[in-house]
């Protein structure tokens, strides 16, 4: 009971990255509030699935192993995590905000009248004093997430209603293991007895998933475009700059809303937290959502013609100028000096 | 019968995505008067999608409902303006300090006075928030199922949807009976433009508030034209538990707000001219950062 849990998102068996990221916080957090966490995977293939968690320090692992579980839908899934938690009554449960937990986490806080916050950047655990009915409560989750436009930073609490959930975005949080050999204990969930029949009502009749072609979230050089670029067109100049020097390029929410590049590149808050050794901002302001994926980079060079653009007080190097200027001498002046 | 009842459900919203330099105050604060207030461009795409269905069905009636402030009674024009047949403004103090969940409450409640109905479509996620809960929330306390994420309406009958979601990495295609809740992804085809027809017909439309504060000499059309008369709800039009409403009825409180403070660092300028650039990527090499 009140213990830590997290929704572990699984395909074929494979628990996804952001759910590992997720376990890790998990613990530290069990770990701070001096309780057990604990893990819970719906879908098949799921019989080593203790290999991959259990390192992660993981108490207790719910398995529910169903053919009707994978791939992931809405009501089955959501009734499985109402029923355990009623059960369990967890104190923080924790899922990714992937297409997967942001349809399933409102459903489940909906059922359990419990608060959500989408998107967090950062959870933390502090106590809150309310001084209209003179209260003070301890050991909150702190989540905390960019609002209004990424214009302020909110801290949002839930004190008074369990489970204190709230959905992180993948590469948000590190991922680190806590032990290979970590002991846990593993209990099969009866199927049945959280899920009904009525549960499947949506039937999946197609499905494309395609493994990411884009991988900036390992890229250890990124190339990243914002509003300022311009166009579509401009943007190529981007991907020359990242064909040489070896680098992926990435997005700001603003550019792929306006069509210069794919979501699948979208660096921030909403899109991909990043961590390269070298991040080139060409034409991004800053706003905190996009700071929010980047601000871990190394090193940080911006290219703006706004000398007073938000993102060049967290840039190392500052280029005041126009990137069709700019970055055709960045690939003349690599290629002059590696040869 | 070959004609649904459909409700979209729609915000008026600040323009977070267009925040120019004069949107925060001098002290940090976001300057509110400084943004416009817009429909929130994924229940645009919400919309269309209704109207589609109706393109094919015409008996189909569209009904926008939305909670907000009176002047939220601009996107019931908006609707109106596009296509949508009726709308519903629900606006009180009592919803003030609403999170998602008392949101979603307090328009399921008035879903349930609307009376019978086959879809409800809502945007994905609105922009001052991205929070994307609101629809998923509102399908569970109607009961209802829910398909999220919805870039196409592939096929369209009385009793049955299917529809094409655009999930992160791929699309998947579902089917299943209505009535349900949809919420409409970014990916689905923009909304249509206003009808220079449904501007004439509507541009007078106001709500009981906005009524009371016209000019005379127009009073009469709201009697002539009852099309003309945008019904507004408050608390006490929809059977409601007071505790499930506002900031009472809300789990998440915001324990702290903080104007977003760059920890400069000791940047460096780099001339935009040759030698400037070539240094730095001498530097750049030197380090083996590139290269």
């Amino acid at each position: 009971m009140n213990n830590v849990f997290v929704y572990c998102e699984s395909e074929e068996g494979i628990i996804a990255e952001v759910s590992l990221e997720l376990l890790t916080k998990g613990r530290s957090l069990a770990d701070m509030l001096n309780c057990r966490l604990e893990a819970v995977v719906a879908g098949v293939n799921l019989k080593d699935v203790e290999k991959q968690i259990m390192p992660f320090g993981v108490d207790v692992l719910h398995i529910a192993e169903d053919s009707r579980l994978d791939p992931y839908q809405t009501l089955p899934h959501a009734s499985l995590l109402i029923n355990l938690f009623k059960e369990e009554q967890p104190q923080i449960a924790l899922m990714g905000a992937t297409s997967t937990g942001r349809d399933l986490g409102p459903r489940v806080s909906s059922a359990l009248h419990s608060g959500l916050t989408a998107d967090c950047t950062g959870l933390e655990i502090g106590d809150h004093e309310d001084k209209k009915v003179n209260k003070v409560y301890e050991n909150l989750l702190y989540q905390i997430r960019p609002a209004f436009g990424g214009n302020i930073i909110a801290t949002i609490i839930n004190p008074d209603h369990r489970p204190q959930m709230a959905t992180v975005r993948e590469g948000v949080m590190k991922k680190e293991t806590r032990s290979a050999g970590y002991k846990g204990e593993v209990r099969m969930l009866d199927v049945n007895k959280y899920i009904s029949p009525e549960d499947f009502v949506v039937k999946i009749i197609d499905r494309h998933i395609e493994k990411s072609k884009v991988n900036i979230k390992n890229a250890g050089i990124i190339v990243s475009g914002g509003y300022g670029v311009g166009s579509k067109e401009n943007f190529n100049l981007l991907y020359e700059l990242a064909e040489v020097i070896g680098a992926e390029v990435g997005a700001s929410r603003a550019a792929v809303d306006a069509g210069f590049a794919g979501h699948e590149r979208q660096i921030g808050q909403t899109g991909v937290t990043v961590r390269p050794k070298l991040y080139i901002a060409c034409g991004i302001s800053g706003q905190i959502q996009h700071r929010a994926g980047m601000e871990e980079s190394a090193q940080i060079i911006s290219i703006n013609t706004d000398p007073d653009a938000p993102i060049n007080s967290i840039a190392d190097y500052v280029i005041v100028g126009d990137i069709a200027e700019v970055i055709p001498k960045m690939i003349k002046y690599y290629k002059k000096n590696t040869k | 019968m070959k004609s649904l009842k459909i409700i979209v459900l729609a915000k008026q919203v600040p323009d977070t995505r267009n925040v120019g330099k004069d949107a925060m105050k001098a002290d940090g604060t976001v300057n509110r008067a400084a943004l416009p207030a817009i429909f929130n461009p994924e229940d645009l795409n919400a919309l269309e999608l209704a109207l589609r269905i109706k393109d094919q069905l015409p008996e189909t009636t569209i009904t926008l409902l939305t909670m907000g402030p009176g002047r939220a009674a601009d996107i019931i024009r908006e609707g109106f303006f596009r296509g949508a047949d009726d709308g519903i403004l629900l606006s009180d103090r009592a919803f003030a300090g609403s999170d998602t969940l008392a949101t979603s409450y307090a328009l399921a409640q008035a879903i349930r006075k609307m009376g019978k109905f086959d879809l409800i479509i809502a945007g994905r996620q609105a922009i001052d928030g991205d929070t994307a809960q609101v629809g998923p929330q509102v399908a569970e306390k109607l009961k209802l199922p829910q398909i999220t994420y919805v870039e196409e309406i592939v096929e369209i009958s009385k009793s049955r949807i299917v529809a094409k979601r655009r999930l992160e990495r791929g699309v998947e295609t579902v089917a299943a009976n209505l009535p349900l809740v949809l919420t409409a992804n970014g990916t689905a085809p923009d909304c249509r433009s206003r009808n220079a027809r449904l501007l004439m017909k509507y541009k007078h439309a106001k709500t009981v508030s906005e009524i009371q504060s016209a000019n005379e000499d127009y009073l009469h059309l709201y009697n002539d034209r009852p099309y003309l008369n945008i019904t507004e709800w408050s608390v006490n039009e929809i059977d409601h538990d007071p505790a499930q409403l506002g900031l009472n009825g809300s789990p998440t409180k915001v324990k702290k707000i903080e104007n977003v403070v760059l920890q400069a660092k000791d940047s460096r300028i780099i001339p935009a001219n040759d030698e400037g650039i070539e240094e730095l990527m001498k530097e750049l090499i030197d380090s083996h950062t590139i290269g």
